[in-house]
């Protein structure tokens, strides 16, 4: 039930900001296609046995804004690494344990990796991440457990 | 507007120009497949933010700039899947990252 609500508050707001126009006529059409997608979205989550969840909202802003850093960070590295040209790079493949519990955090988790420009996820299974670096200190940072460490503490 | 908030967004816009130059140039500089994903995600995320940042600046408290921000949400959250999605099929077809080694010698 949660999810369904989260499902049909999300769509709302998505409609009332790209519409733009507050009119009975598009108000109701706006009504009409939320209800279609939630219902759509209820036989999706009917097939899975689950709603997907995911972290309580008010502690995703907080992650955000770090996440944010980190990638301006990453950026950076990655811009220099371009100008200095192939020999900066020392790619590796690195296997990273999988710490978090539920579906939504391992998704969480891997796509943050990916989004970092200089790490990007290429597999996942068996409690494990397969990430290509691109070079050691990217590695190293990601070794050092600080963003998986972010993203456990928003399951609890 | 202010001329303050002007030349930011112009600042934004321009500094966003040239990191999805750079992304671009890291893409045919890199030497392999995997390397190549993360000039591509310089050009996602940096470029592609900066470039909406300057232009929400624009904009300015509007629905404009609301959309603006949706359009970045979508890119960072579909930029990664795509990228994921293409190192996974690399791997899966058995294609070895380069290490380093042999770009070397050439």
């Amino acid at each position: 039930m949660r999810g369904l609500l989260s499902t049909v508050a999300a769509l709302i707001v998505l409609w009332l900001v790209n519409s733009g126009h507050y009119t009975p006529l598009l108000l109701g059409l706006g009504a009409v296609s939320v209800l279609l997608v939630a219902f759509l979205a209820g036989r999706m989550a009917a097939v899975d046995g689950v709603w997907p969840d995911g972290p309580p909202l008010w502690r995703v802003p907080g992650y955000l804004v770090w996440l944010l850093g980190q990638i301006v960070a990453a950026n950076l590295d990655v811009l220099r690494r371009i100008w200095r040209g192939p020999a900066s790079l020392s790619p590796r493949l690195v296997e990273l344990p999988l710490s978090m519990r539920s579906e939504w955090a391992q998704a969480l988790y891997a796509n943050s990796i990916t989004l970092t420009p200089g790490t990007v996820t290429v597999d996942i299974g068996g409690g494990r991440l397969l990430v290509h670096a691109l070079s050691e200190g990217a590695a190293a940072g990601l070794a050092d457990g600080a963003m998986a460490r972010r993203v456990q503490s928003l399951e609890r | 507007m202010s001329a303050v908030v002007d030349g930011l967004a112009w600042a934004a816009i321009g500094l966003g120009v040239f990191v999805c130059f750079s992304g671009a140039f890291g893409l045919l500089r890199f030497p392999d497949f995997y390397s190549r994903l993360h000039a591509a995600g310089v050009t996602d995320t940096l470029g592609a933010g900066l470039v909406l940042l300057g232009l929400m600046l624009q904009a300015g408290w509007s629905l404009a700039a609301a959309k603006l921000a949706l359009i970045l949400l979508f890119a960072w959250v579909s930029g990664p899947t795509a990228s994921h999605v293409l190192a996974r099929a690399a791997r899966h077809d058995g294609l070895e990252p380069w290490t380093g080694a042999e770009g070397r010698r050439r």
